[in-house]
């Protein structure tokens, strides 16, 4: 899995591709998380539109960044789910815990 | 060995996990099924996977996991085994429950569930067997869930 970061009006929007799974993608996103959160950066906006495939592990990696960014004071949100990430978040229930979003602009704009 | 049945006997490590996937993705796609549901059965098996790997068998490099395809008439039947101390299948909690959807652990078995039409779980002081079922022409009526255990 890759990522990058980028910085849009105080939100800090990272660009996941690849997999999120047990080993190297869970990794990457929690590192990746917790790198931004010693910064200070606290409005996440996690953009998975290039991510093709998440795993069970990786599904408790996206729990485990949203409760440790909103333990902190902070928010995080996805953004350009893919059908296969969707259905899983549906069939696990955890589309309603997490807002989701399909619009960077929008999405950006409501962490304000 | 068949030709309608293989195995492969796999270490205890991340890389078994990956080539279960692969795998069961490969098979699944020359048993006929369509795109969706070779995803479908290849993140179950995935997901058994890294069961045997890190639940059953934690790493040890003493001990195998062996996963097994074979084609019947009606169904895909594939049987992951680990060599460890047995999965408490009534220590698994609902990971749909409230208190639980925020816990960052305990997903796997569920998805399995949700992905395959029948899953057995056999577990034993020699290890667990879990057997996942996708039917070739689809699920009979209300055959969703053929599971031992919870």
């Amino acid at each position: 899995m890759r990522s990058s970061t980028r910085q849009i009006d105080g939100v800090t929007v990272v660009d996941l591709s690849g997999r999120i799974t047990l080993g190297e993608g869970s990794v990457i996103l929690r590192d990746t998380v917790r790198d931004l959160l010693s910064k200070g950066n606290k409005k996440i906006l996690l953009n998975l539109g290039e991510v093709n495939y998440i795993d069970s592990s990786g599904i408790g990696e996206l729990v485990s960044a949203f409760t440790t960014v909103r333990n902190q004071g902070g928010d995080l949100k996805l953004l350009n789910l893919t059908k296969k990430v969707h259905d899983l978040l549906q069939i696990t229930k955890l589309y309603t815990v997490f807002d989701v979003k399909d619009d960077e602009a929008g999405a950006v704009k409501s962490f304000h | 060995m068949s030709a309608n049945r293989v195995s492969y006997t796999f270490d205890s490590t991340l890389e078994t996990v990956n080539s279960a996937e692969e795998a069961a993705s490969r098979i699944a796609a020359e048993a006929g099924f369509g795109d969706e549901e070779v995803t479908r059965i290849a993140m179950a098996v995935r997901e058994a996977a890294v069961n045997a790997v890190l639940h059953g068998n934690a790493y040890d490099p003493r001990k195998k996991v062996t996963l097994a395809f074979e084609r019947t008439p009606g169904d895909l039947v594939i049987t992951i085994r680990d060599q460890g101390k047995g999965l408490d299948i009534s220590k698994i909690p609902d990971p749909l429950a409230p208190d639980n959807l925020l816990k960052t652990s305990g997903r796997g078995i569920f998805i399995i569930r949700s992905f395959m039409d029948e899953v057995e779980i056999h577990p034993s002081q020699a290890g667990t067997e879990i057997k996942l079922i996708k039917h070739v022409h689809g699920s009979p009526a209300g055959g969703k869930e053929a599971s031992q255990g919870q």
